[in-house]
């Protein structure tokens, strides 16, 4: 298949795979009874009534962490190609990808040592 | 001039996803729709990689984009209190905005798109774009991009630590 | 091209019938994409029998036995249930990213399979970067999870998804880190190309460590014990997924079936040779029993370790991941491609025409297992180290709780 194709396939795929999640989901909506009452509707909260706005704040921790697998991950971007070459690569590549990951892991002990990584 | 085949089709989609999405974001007043909408936008742009033979780069954006950024602004968007339903427009200076926009987009076409429209040859042989094999080679080359190869590195861990310490909690 | 067998080249037969080519190009790509869209979601059906039957007798329990022979489809009695049920959206909820969230979460655990490649023929496309694609398209899922979560209008759907994607997008990095182990070896993200460089060694020899954080990783991406905070019924009531019912509920579930089997099949694609086996060239249909052969073993060991092991907590679970996983998968990463070259300065890597040859293959292979041994051995006595000062302290703090308890009750 060249190149093109393959990704025609790709295009094809993601369109059809839409289809067959989604067929259950509508037959579901015609063939189900429907006899909504406000009981019904009310969010479950262990039948307690729910207080206060669902939209909580959340902790800063999240976000940390979000913020080092979003670095760890354009990293493996940069990553990637390096590996699929490495076959052909010299010792001086290997200095090059050790320097990257070592510049990078730097990040990750700062975080780490200075207790951000810590769940509380 | 316009021929309709199936990369034409494909074009167009894609086009639609990422105006329409990047439109979802600047209209929606819902925060988390914003994102959502964002993240079709990013999609549509994914398709606009490959279709320029750059599957490499639409990966890089799917995974990076929409897999961590927008997960990132959502915990943003979290974080604060009760901003995931904005009553009133609270930003006065989006005509600012929408200036900034428009002077790109001209700044766009007479520098980008009105010297080659027209005059592109349909029968023009492909660019020999490479492939990542070749990316990766030319990352790690003392004589190519090895210098900015290790520069990402470090920008990425001033980035990190300095997210780090702006986002720490203060107790 | 000229028409071989029906599935590979049925674009050809079309032409030789007559039909315009790019019709029959059209035609051969949506064959195919039914077929590979389709047989997860039938495999589904079988899975969750066999996990309820599995489950069932470790409780020591029968399991479904009722409906068809040995239960079998009782899978199917379940999805009529299922979507006969009435579909309750609570009050305040975000519908449109409600309906949409269960859909995603199937969707993007489909689109792994069009790069797995389950014969020598059978693939549903050989990308160029095959690798990247199937971790791009599953952190897809991640989102499904949070769309959920948001649109329920729940407290703790909403606290649930939180956890659950930061617990999945922790365990994305040392994934992905494994991943980049084959990638090097073969010298290419394709599936196919990961496949067959491993002809002449399986690359769970090379490096077993890059296996089993692949294994542990994505036992976490999935949510399966010890990692399953996802429903952590009696913290969360019942995660991210609380407020669906009826399909939609059922949609989350076999999303996450089928996700299990998916990354038993591309563990067994990357380390275990995948469709390699005795007389596979010679028959490639053969690729699909040595495929699912090799797979069934890790998913019934995922099973095994879903219905053994209690839950971690979830302040132990980024502990074991951010400072052992994510630490252990960089060092791997480094030792692996120091010893590369290591072989290569001695001249002992398989000369390119030898690269099927198991002979050829030694030296580099006990080379690097060796290296692979001793992080172990390092890990292995750096956590006994840390155990033994730990143990104490815990020891400590539950009996205090303990001391604490009579007080408590007198008040």
């Amino acid at each position: 298949m060249s190149v093109v194709n393959e990704w025609a396939f790709i295009g094809v795929f993601v369109a059809v795979a839409w289809i067959f999640p989604t067929l259950p989901v509508v037959l579901a909506a015609f063939v189900s009874p429907r006899k909504p009452n406000a009981i019904k509707m009310q969010t479950y909260e262990c039948g307690v009534e729910t207080v206060g706005d669902t939209w909580v704040q959340f902790r800063v921790q999240y976000y940390i962490h979000g913020l080092v697998f979003l670095i760890f991950d354009v990293e493996m971007i940069f990553l990637f190609p390096w590996a699929m070459a490495y076959n052909q690569l010299d010792f001086f590549a290997f200095g090059a990808g050790l320097l990257f990951l070592f510049l990078l892991t730097d990040g990750l002990l700062y975080a780490w040592f200075k207790g951000d990584l810590e769940w509380k | 001039m316009l021929e309709l085949n199936p990369q034409s089709i494909a074009f167009f989609i894609f086009a639609a996803f990422t105006i329409g999405g990047g439109l979802g974001v600047a209209t929606s007043r819902n925060l988390i729709h914003g994102a959502l909408y964002l993240i079709l936008s990013l999609f549509g742009g994914a398709g606009l990689f490959i279709l320029l033979s750059a599957p490499f780069l639409a990966a890089a954006q799917i995974l990076v984009y929409i897999g961590a950024i927008a997960i990132l602004i959502i915990f943003a968007v979290m974080l604060t209190r009760s901003m995931t339903r904005l009553g009133e427009v609270y930003n006065r200076q989006w005509w600012l905005s929408a200036l900034v926009g428009v002077g790109f987009f001209v700044l766009l076409v007479i520098g980008v798109i009105l010297p080659v429209f027209g005059n592109l040859d349909p029968n023009a042989a492909p660019l020999d774009v490479g492939t990542t094999m070749d990316l990766g080679i030319a990352l790690v080359d003392g004589n190519q991009f090895v210098l900015p190869f290790e520069v990402a590195s470090v920008l990425l861990t001033a980035a990190l630590i300095g997210a780090i310490v702006i986002a720490r909690d203060r107790d | 091209m000229e028409c071989r067998d029906i599935i590979n080249t049925l674009a050809a037969c079309l032409q030789e019938g007559g039909m315009n080519p790019g019709l029959a190009s059209f035609v051969q790509i949506l064959l195919g994409v039914v077929l590979v869209t389709l047989a997860p979601l039938i495999i589904v059906i079988l899975l969750i029998w066999v996990e309820r039957k599995f489950a069932a007798r470790i409780q020591d329990r029968i399991g479904p036995n009722r409906v068809g022979p040995f239960g079998l489809l009782q899978t199917i009695a379940d999805a009529v249930k299922l979507i006969a049920k009435e579909d309750i959206v609570p009050a305040g909820a975000d519908r449109f990213v409600f309906n949409l969230a269960p859909i995603i979460s199937v969707v993007s655990v489909i689109l792994i399979w069009a790069v797995i490649p389950l014969s020598p023929i059978h693939i549903g496309v050989d990308l160029e970067i095959g690798a990247l694609y199937f971790i791009a398209v599953g952190s897809i899922g991640t989102l499904a999870i949070m769309m959920a979560g948001w649109s329920s209008n729940n407290k703790y759907a909403l606290l649930g998804a939180f956890r659950v994607v930061a617990q999945l997008v922790s365990y994305e990095i040392p994934f992905v880190f494994a991943i980049l182990i084959p990638v090097m070896l073969a010298g290419s993200m394709g599936m196919q190309d990961i496949v067959e460089a491993q002809r002449g060694m399986w690359f769970f020899v090379l490096s077993p460590i890059a296996m089993i954080i692949f294994f542990l990783s994505a036992q976490a991406e999935t949510g399966r014990a010890p990692f399953d905070l996802i429903e952590a019924e009696s913290e969360l009531v019942a995660g991210y997924n609380i407020e669906y019912s009826g399909m939609k509920f059922g949609l989350f579930f076999a999303g996450e079936f089928v996700h299990v089997l998916t990354n038993a099949l591309l563990l067994v694609a990357l380390f275990f040779g995948g469709w390699l086996g005795p007389f596979v060239d010679q028959v490639p249909a053969l690729g699909f029993v040595y495929m699912f052969g090799k797979a069934a073993l890790f998913y019934l060991f995922s099973l095994l370790l879903r219905n053994t092991l209690p839950r971690v907590r979830i302040d132990q679970m980024m502990n074991f991941n951010w400072k052992f996983l994510v630490p252990l998968s960089v060092v791997n990463v480094i030792v692996v491609a120091l010893l590369l070259q290591i072989v290569r300065a001695l001249g002992l890597a398989p000369a390119p025409e030898l690269a099927n040859d198991f002979v050829a293959n030694l030296p580099q292979a006990v080379i690097l297992l060796l290296g692979n041994l001793a992080i172990i051995a390092v890990v292995l006595n750096m956590l006994r180290n840390f155990g033994r000062s730990e143990r104490p302290a815990e020891a400590a703090a539950i009996r205090k709780d303990e001391e604490m308890l009579p007080a408590q009750a007198a008040h």
